[in-house]
């Protein structure tokens, strides 16, 4: 595979690492990248806050180069960089009048026909999850990270529309294929405040610090970005909004790419994560002890694991992670005929299920009307039959309260 | 259309609304005030106007009450707005348009962030490629706060992460070329 690459601005001065990795990352999946002769600067945010044929006109320069050297797709690892190329691309190909004058602003044939793609895209659709696995020598079992994709990685939805602009999930399958985990959090596409950091500082440093917070409530022990604004701010400015909060964060941050080639087996020198801002180095080096507490607590689970499936199957399975596909589906079937028995008969399963002949006219009306609540019922007297009493028990308990306030 | 021009006149202020949603491909109409742009806006505790605000001013042709607020200089372009807007309305696209017509009108009130702008450009005009080290420095010249980020110079350059020359890329005046064209066909 040979690819255009654009490593942008950053990539010589703050975002050296992000090249560093980016390069490495390539190397070990075997793709070729040709970096863009002679490329310019994409004017980002600052362009397009100025004039837009100008924040049209500097990426289409770029592209139309690489029309020159025969490439059709463009690596772009910056956040910015990708969107103002990827804008480009999307607009002048729908408005012929516009690409006319974009090639009138640039005087250079642009056909608009090219395909720019962030690191995610790349890594995930163009590479595949399965290629990176293979290539991984030393995993990062232990990790425990929040995947940050900020803003301009997953909109606008038009122009990006590779992961779900909500909630994307291509950094955190990465992640999982390298062995970490990775965390469920609210501010994975939140924005860092991007270059209000250094114009309101005021603003900038609230807006960082609430992305720190919020990862490290979710229980993450590193950030992971796709983005060098994004890394500037939650690691070179982490200082000094920890001095504005009066708060302590110590929040490791990565690049993902810095991530794969780990994996892969670089070194950490190598791939630049030596020149972070925080202490990058120390987590990684936690991290063995990380996963052998991890290994012991899984093998410790083991023997009760085991008790609790020779006293009941079900309770086995419903441990939810170890199940294979197959027992996922026969659970999943037996719930289905659990859901059917109780809509044909809500009385006889709400005997089974509470002793008290009151209470269980009342979970049997409970279960009739209630769909949501049958579905739980029924859920729990296949994979755990002492919650599924104590679960119906709560909602007759809150239905009979209901029923005195009426 | 004559009757129709003259039941609704075309005030100046109408006319800037037109240009703006020109320029935005999109339009205020559309907007129903339910406020979920301003619900997910990452910066609305620090505005003046919240996005919902913004557009209501514009629906009642108080354009120049909008070109001044804090808000559209405050506006961080991360398009949560816009991908959330259950009208399409393309808020993202409105702020920019606003500080571009506020640049014009010579009507910004946060010159902090328009000083980061001519700075990141002015790079880029020169030498064809964005210049960090030179932004900070224009930027703390042009907004009078001389050593701000300082204590950032050294621990970058020990890291190399700092360029301390701009490089300037063999086409340079090609791109200079596009900053004059673009300026003379007025952006649009």
């Amino acid at each position: 595979m040979e690819i255009a690459y654009y490593p942008g601005c950053s990539g010589s001065g703050s975002g050296v690492e992000y090249k560093l990795s980016t390069l490495k990352t390539a190397e070990m999946l075997g793709v070729k990248l040709r970096e863009l002769e002679d490329w310019n600067c994409c004017g980002a945010t600052s362009a397009h806050n100025t004039n837009k044929l100008l924040s049209l006109s500097l990426p289409a320069r770029n592209l139309a180069i690489m029309e020159k050297m025969n490439l059709d797709t463009l690596l772009a690892p910056c956040a910015a960089c990708y969107n103002r190329h990827r804008a480009v691309e999307v607009e002048a190909k729908a408005d012929q009048a516009l690409r006319d004058k974009i090639q009138e602003a640039i005087a250079m044939e642009f056909s608009a026909q090219t395909t720019t793609v962030s690191v995610l895209e790349w890594l995930v659709r163009d590479v595949g999850i399965e290629a990176i696995q293979k290539k991984v020598s030393k995993s990062l079992k232990g990790m425990k990270a929040a995947c940050y994709y900020g803003c301009l990685l997953v909109r606008p939805v038009a122009h990006t529309g590779f992961d779900d602009t909500e909630d994307p999930s291509s950094m955190d399958q990465i992640m999982t294929a390298l062995g970490a985990r990775t965390v469920e959090w609210p501010y994975k596409t939140e924005c860092c405040g991007a270059a209000l950091a250094t114009s309101r500082p005021d603003i900038g440093s609230r807006m960082i610090y609430e992305v720190i917070r919020n990862a490290r409530a979710a229980g993450a022990e590193c950030i992971i970005t796709a983005c060098p604004l994004c890394m500037l701010n939650l690691d070179m400015r982490q200082a000094k909004v920890e001095k504005a909060m009066g708060v302590k964060l110590d929040m490791p941050v990565y690049y993902i790419t810095e991530m794969v080639a780990l994996a892969g087996g670089y070194s950490p020198q190598e791939i630049g994560i030596t020149r972070h801002f925080v202490d990058a180095i120390s987590y990684l080096h936690s991290l063995p002890e990380k996963a052998a507490a991890l290994a012991a607590e899984e093998e410790a689970k083991k023997p009760q694991k085991a008790a609790r499936a020779a006293a009941s199957p079900a309770a086995e399975k419903a441990d939810g992670e170890e199940q294979s596909p197959a027992d996922q589906e026969a659970t999943q079937k037996k719930i289905e005929a659990m859901l059917k028995g109780i809509q044909k008969n809500p009385e006889k399963m709400a005997a089974r299920i509470i002793a008290d002949p009151e209470r269980a006219q009342i979970l049997a009306e409970l279960m009739a009307q209630d769909e949501k609540k049958s579905l739980k019922i029924a859920e729990l007297m296949v994979t755990d039959k002492d919650k599924a009493t104590k679960v119906a028990d709560a909602f007759v308990t809150g239905e009979l309260k209901k029923r005195q306030k009426a | 259309m004559k009757e129709a021009s003259a039941l609704i006149p075309v005030t100046a202020e109408k006319a800037i609304i037109a240009k703006i949603e020109h320029e935005a491909h999109t339009s205020i109409n559309h907007c129903y005030q339910c406020g979920k742009c301003s619900a997910g806006c990452p910066v609305a505790f620090a505005m003046d106007y919240p996005p919902r605000q913004i557009i209501r001013l514009l629906q009642l042709d108080l354009v120049d009450e909008a070109l001044r607020a804090d808000s559209i200089w405050i506006c961080a372009s991360c398009e949560t707005c816009s991908a959330r807007c259950p009208r399409n309305v393309d808020i993202a696209s409105l702020m920019d348009a606003l500080r571009r017509e506020a640049l014009a009108e010579g009507l910004v009130t946060d010159k902090k962030v328009a000083a980061f702008n001519e700075g990141f450009l002015g790079g880029v005009k020169r030498f064809g490629r964005s210049f960090e080290a030179g932004i900070l420095l224009y930027h703390n010249l042009k907004t009078g706060q001389l050593f701000k980020d300082m204590e950032l110079g050294l621990p970058m350059m020990k890291r190399g992460k700092i360029e301390l020359m701009p490089h300037r890329i063999k086409g340079s005046q090609e791109v200079q070329a596009i900053f004059e064209r673009t300026a003379q066909m007025g952006g649009e």
